[in-house]
């Protein structure tokens, strides 16, 4: 027979602690119950403690080997555009330019492409194209990112070089365009948002899709009955509900694309100077990193570190930004389902 | 033209883009996939897969063998650290801590670790192991580790979530313990979702480069030393011989791509098998 608890509290009454006092010590299961029970208990709530405990680790050990180089340059490690390791000079502006650059443009191309896609796989596909579709997102997330780097730099750089070439020299001499097609190169700027714009689509679309995902049933059916089209209902049901969501979405798309590292590393082109030469070589934070700390040593080698811990800094702080930004979307929804 | 064709125009522009982008997202897939498979493919072999890599770089023929070794040692042991210490925290989170204070610090900055740039972890394990005792695989694995253990985490938890709470509370009831309830009645309910979150996560860092270009250093052989010795890695292998201009390393690089995908796919294609087979119906 089982052991029946006596009483008949309610389970949330029953679960504090080691249990009830009949049920402990019946057989040999229960020797020292107790003890493994509270080890048990303490071992999961380091393994959850290790979690702050190697964040805050990350920023003190790489702080503390970065600092030669934040005292070397001060302000100006973030302020000056002179990286010259040969010199002295580290001023990382350029590579947070670079950086912040490279991301826009990926998430210029990604984040409409992204919303299509969610919106394909929510609202408009038959449902025997949806698993298809799932196949292209999970397979695009799941190619390693240096594979994405190897084709950039062998296939798609030398590929598209051609039409960047073409572009400059018919906007040659139009005030912006001129300037921003300027010096073409494979291995540029443009090259590596393209690529980065793929590699953040799958994060981008999956979340709009959960986003869209919880856009209630009778919003979108008020407006079909108004006699709304597919698009009036989508403009006017789907995304201002999902507004909040989808921000959050880019910005968790943001923080993945400054961190990419070494796709980026390996298209950008590497040259160390705030250009608005956009068709032409740059570099960003991490993909200089990458490249450079091979043979660095010393307070270069401190610097590439800084670097690190800028773009940790910066990636945290995005996320933090993502998720409340998601959170209160999330909140707020839940407020208006009642 | 009149409203309602301007209206139904709209809308067909609309689902057109829609469309659109849909084509946009298969190009890259597809020509990657094309040219990996091609030029990979005419590469591979057994002596590809099991021989050193060449002494010098600009020679052609086979070997990756110490990378393909590399690959599984290093992301072998990262997986030994970190989906136990994952699961844990997990189970700290959701059988525990639930929504306690620091139980949300914890989850909030798990979340915010998924977020942290590979390269950065790769960068602290230099400062805190490189630094003291050399390069070596487990430098790599460690690195790997620190980035496996908030995705083990978040998805472990997802999949805690959905075990019942009858289940819990008839265990118990039957007088087991807390730790005895969770290891022989909610994590064996929760185990194929458990596996298929711990393959993704493996699947990920398996074709990570940018921790390990800090950490374990570079051979040419087989080093199955785990905490001695510099090592090597598929991704650090493709990393470096794509920059050489020269033809036999740009081979290497494609043919070690291919086994890396391959790799990452059946990982992944495992995990959804896992998902699907193994399934403990959840009622």
């Amino acid at each position: 027979m089982i052991a029946a608890p006596s009483t008949t509290r309610p389970p949330e009454a029953v679960l504090p602690e080691a249990g009830l006092p009949g049920a402990v010590g019946k057989g040999p299961l229960h020797q020292g119950s107790r003890l493994a029970d509270q080890t048990f208990r303490w071992m999961c709530l380091a393994s959850g403690l290790l979690v702050l405990v190697v964040l805050g680790l990350i920023l003190f050990s790489t702080t503390k080997e970065a600092l030669p180089a934040f005292r070397h340059e001060g302000l100006g490690f973030v302020t000056s555009t002179n990286w010259n390791p040969a010199t002295g000079h580290f001023g990382a502006l350029a590579f947070i330019y670079g950086t912040l650059v490279v991301s826009a443009i990926a998430l210029v191309i990604a984040v409409p492409v992204s919303i299509g896609l969610a919106l394909f796989m929510t609202e408009l596909a038959p449902p025997r194209l949806r698993t298809p579709v799932t196949y292209i997102i999970d397979l695009l997330a799941a190619i390693p990112s240096v594979v994405y780097g190897l084709w950039g730099i062998l296939v798609f750089g030398p590929q598209i070089l051609k039409l960047y070439t073409a572009l400059s020299s018919a906007l040659r001499g139009v005030p912006l365009l001129g300037t921003v097609t300027g010096g073409p190169a494979g291995r540029s700027i443009m090259t590596a948002g393209i690529i980065l714009a793929v590699m953040i689509t799958p994060i981008v679309t999956s979340i709009s899709k959960e986003v869209f995902a919880t856009v209630p049933r009778d919003q979108k059916e008020a407006a079909w009955g108004l006699g709304a089209t597919r698009f009036e209902m989508i403009r006017g049901s789907v995304l201002p509900y999902s507004r909040g969501g989808l921000v959050g979405a880019v910005m968790l798309g943001l923080g993945r694309a400054m961190g990419e590292t070494i796709a980026v590393a390996l298209v950008i082109g590497s040259s160390p100077a705030v250009t608005a030469h956009l068709f032409g070589p740059g570099d960003a934070m991490a993909s200089v990193v990458a490249n450079q700390f091979g043979e660095a040593t010393g307070t270069h080698r401190a610097a590439l570190i800084g670097l690190g811990v800028v773009l940790f800094v910066m990636t945290v702080l995005v996320n933090l930004l993502a998720r409340r930004i998601t959170g209160r979307a999330e909140h707020r929804l839940a407020g208006g389902k009642r | 033209m009149n409203l309602l064709q301007r209206r139904r125009l709209a809308d067909a522009i609309f689902n057109l883009a829609i469309y659109a982008s849909v084509v946009v997202a298969a190009v890259p897939l597809v020509a990657i996939v094309y040219y990996v498979l091609r030029k990979g493919g005419s590469v591979i072999s057994v002596a590809f897969l099991t021989r050193d890599i060449p002494v010098l770089s600009r020679s052609v023929g086979p070997g990756m063998g110490p990378a393909v070794v590399g690959t599984l040692l290093i992301t072998g042991v990262a997986t030994l650290m970190a989906v136990p210490l994952g699961i844990l925290a997990a189970v700290y989170l959701n059988e525990y801590g639930k929504k306690n204070r620091l139980a949300t610090v914890i989850r909030t900055m798990s979340d915010v670790m998924t977020g942290v740039p590979s390269i950065v972890m790769g960068l602290f394990i230099y400062t805190i192991w490189v630094l003291r005792y050399g390069y070596s695989g487990f430098a790599g694995s460690l690195a790997l580790a620190c980035l496996m253990l908030p995705i083990v985490i978040r998805s472990t938890e997802e999949i805690l979530r959905l075990v019942p709470a009858g289940l819990r509370e008839a265990s118990l009831a039957l007088g087991a313990s807390r730790a005895r309830t969770i290891v022989t009645v909610v994590l064996p309910a929760a185990v194929s979702g458990i596996t298929s979150g711990a393959l993704l996560a493996v699947a990920r860092a398996a074709g990570e480069t940018a921790p390990l270009l800090f950490t374990i250093g570079a051979a040419r052989q087989v080093n199955t030393h785990a905490f001695s010795g510099a090592n090597t890695a598929l991704s650090a292998q493709i990393f470096r011989n794509a920059q050489l201009p020269f033809a036999g390393a740009q081979e290497r690089a494609w043919g070690a791509a291919l086994t890396l995908i391959v790799l990452v796919v059946l990982l992944t294609v495992l995990a959804r098998i896992v998902t699907k087979r193994f399934s403990v119906p959840l009622r």
